[in-house]
């Protein structure tokens, strides 16, 4: 057990400058980045220790995500900061048109060694574009990996394997969880990705989260353990590759499946994941596959109304008791998120 | 600087090289040989040549849909070329891009591109990487009239401007985005202007002058090696073939391609002053295009006999480590 607790922020900063150290060629690139070390204070101390690497930019995302692909095919590794995750809309181009597919379209004539720093997620009241979670469009886009992490544990790793991954990474992190803290090994600490995590052993359902997913599974598991249901908990981490043999190994012991996120609920990831459970563990599956997620709503501002739409720990508990008994899952199906 | 006999002689051949490629595009793609469609450059040529000759193997280039001719001009090989078009497993991309997508990364093109203005934001990072490398390139990115007018230009010239990067941003205006005319989708004639609002120098040449293009790409490019920042050149060109090969072409005359044909030919304008200038004479010339003629043959031979991809193989390349 490491010996020290960190932020998910503070994390993320030891990574990047471990990396930044050990390899000239990694810079970090974005809006507003250098005054105050990210605007979530996620870049510290990566300004004096590498004021040459670490760059801002005028308000320009589509030139700054082609400088992170132009920059990665021509010799370095870019880490570019998106400032919002909201903000992809506006390099839509540059990442799924270019970085996704140009090592394809030349026929692995070239490496992408990019990292697309976005921070995503909602409960800051920061309204409908300032507050989205967008991790399944890119799933949806063959030629990128896409990481979700949630414990700083996990942040260090994977951030520091996706530096050093010859393609385009997609790298979601929670705006919210900045300030979580939790273990963090000390030095090169790196998390392969496509490696899911079992982070609670149990026996009577799967709750699979990720990101912010992954707290609301985490609470609810004590919550339902305090009702002798004892589940067992995988942290995806990375979406993309899907580490589906964790996913198989737990479902085949506990026989329910409930997916965990943040993202609205159609056409997000629990849908894909849930097709491939179908697909793949029918015959293991003892209940339908249920999903909890936000509303199909943009996210909207008011307190009342952003805890309303989010998804919350008690979701998750109604979703485990719902596929537990299986009655009483079908009879809530059609009001149940 | 005064270019030599053998440097003239040298971008003749390119120029002609383009010329014979293009119009054997056409004609393969009619004979169904070409799968998709293509865009050619034919009349385009004395931009290709004029800034490439200017280049060298390890500068960058990013190019267009109508990329043939900037590939040729920085050196690519007519075989691997060929074999693309016909989506052979020999081809640039092993198939998988086609005449959209080609590229010779060892020649420093870091791709053709479907996405209008979608290189511009790539030779940004280029020409920051230069920078932040310490070397001595150049990236030099084509684009055209109707590129002009997107967003994501003005995003990277602004940026290179206030970065200094070593680009060259050449916009190739051959009159047409499409089939709009660029009277009706620019508010200015000469796109060149723009150049002011980014505080980097911007010139208009007449394109179809080989040497009046060579002498812009060459003043830019020492500017940009210089770590002086970069220039905007604007090669004023004309279409001769449709947008896309089976373009019906209802938006302009046929007189009007007839007499840019006859009067402005790029590469009849610079065998008129390589004559001239007691360089080229018709035997020299007519060996010229028979040379490369053959080296043509050679080419479409090549992708003939070559084997189409293994269909399994659309699984591959797609990521380094998957």
């Amino acid at each position: 057990m490491p010996d020290r607790i960190l932020s998910c922020s503070a994390a993320l900063a030891e990574a990047l400058n471990e990396e930044m150290t050990r390899d000239p060629s990694v810079f970090i690139i974005g809006e507003d980045i250098k005054a105050h070390a990210g605007i979530f204070g996620q870049f510290k101390g990566i300004p004096e220790n590498f004021p040459d690497r670490i760059i801002d930019t005028p308000i320009s995302e589509s030139a700054i995500a082609g400088v992170g692909l132009g920059a990665a095919l021509t010799g370095l590794r870019p880490v570019v900061d998106l400032h919002f995750s909201d903000f992809v809309t506006c390099c839509m181009d540059e990442l799924v048109n270019q970085s996704a597919k140009i090592r394809f379209m030349l026929g692995g004539q070239v490496r992408v060694p990019l990292v697309v720093w976005c921070p995503d997620g909602a409960g800051l009241r920061a309204a409908a574009q300032h507050s989205q979670s967008l991790e399944a469009w890119f799933v949806h886009t063959p030629g990128l990996k896409v990481v979700v992490p949630s414990e700083p544990a996990d942040v260090k790793g994977l951030i520091k394997a996706a530096i050093r991954d010859d393609d385009p990474v997609m790298f979601f992190q929670h705006k919210k969880l900045f300030a979580k803290e939790g273990p963090v090994p000390r030095g090169d600490y790196v998390i392969e990705l496509g490696q899911a995590a079992v982070k609670r052993p149990g026996t009577d359902a799967t709750l699979i989260g990720y990101g912010s997913g992954f707290y609301l599974c985490r609470e609810a598991a004590q919550q339902l353990s305090e009702m002798d249901i004892d589940t067992e908990l995988v942290d995806l981490r990375t979406l993309k590759p899907l580490d589906m043999q964790t996913v198989a190994e737990s479902i085949k012991k506990t026989r329910r499946a409930v997916i965990v996120h943040e993202a609205c609920r159609t056409g997000g990831f629990g849908a894909e994941l849930a097709a491939r459970i179908q697909e793949e563990l029918f015959d293991y599956l003892a209940a339908p596959v249920k999903r909890v997620a936000a509303r199909d709503v943009p996210m909207p501002f008011s307190p009342p109304l952003e805890d309303f739409v989010l998804p919350k720990v008690t979701d998750v508990v109604a979703a485990v008791r719902g596929v537990i008994n299986r009655k009483a899952s079908l009879r809530g199906g059609s009001k149940s998120r | 600087m005064a270019l030599t006999k053998t440097e003239c002689i040298a971008m003749y051949r390119t120029m002609v090289t383009i010329r014979q490629f293009e119009t054997l595009a056409g004609e393969l793609f009619a004979a169904g040989k070409i799968p998709g469609f293509i865009h050619l450059s034919l009349g385009q040529e004395g931009s290709a040549v004029g800034v490439c000759s200017c280049l060298r193997k390890d500068d960058y280039l990013t190019t267009t849909h109508r990329g043939h001719g900037h590939m040729i001009a920085k050196g690519a090989d007519l075989k691997k070329m060929v074999a693309e078009l016909f989506g052979k497993k020999t081809g640039y991309c092993k198939g998988k891009g086609g005449s959209m997508h080609i590229a010779d990364f060892s020649l420093g093109i870091l791709g053709a591109n479907g996405v209008v203005a979608g290189g511009l934001p790539i030779i940004a990072g280029a020409g920051f990487s230069i920078k932040m490398r310490k070397t001595d390139q150049v990236a030099v990115c084509f684009f055209g009239d109707g590129a002009a007018n997107r967003g994501p230009v003005h995003e990277v010239m602004n940026l290179a401007a206030v970065w200094k990067l070593p680009i060259i941003f050449v916009v190739e205006n051959n009159q047409f985005a499409s089939t709009t005319p660029h009277c009706d989708a620019c508010a200015v004639e000469d796109i060149s202007l723009r150049a002011k609002g980014y505080s980097m120098p911007g010139t208009t040449v007449d394109g179809n002058d080989l040497l009046q293009v060579r002498n812009a790409a060459e003043t830019a490019v020492v500017r940009a090696r210089k770590g002086e920042g970069p220039s905007l050149i604007e090669n004023k060109t004309y279409r001769i073939r449709g947008h896309f090969e089976g373009d019906p072409q209802k938006y302009r005359r046929p007189e009007e391609v007839e007499t840019w044909q006859k009067k402005n030919d790029p590469v009849a304008r610079f065998s008129l002053f390589l004559t001239r200038e007691k360089m080229l004479t018709e035997k020299m010339e007519e060996g010229i295009w028979r040379e490369v003629e053959t080296e043509l043959s050679a080419a479409v031979a090549f992708a003939d006999q070559s084997p189409f991809p293994e269909p399994e193989e659309a699984l591959e390349d797609l990521l380094s480590n998957p």
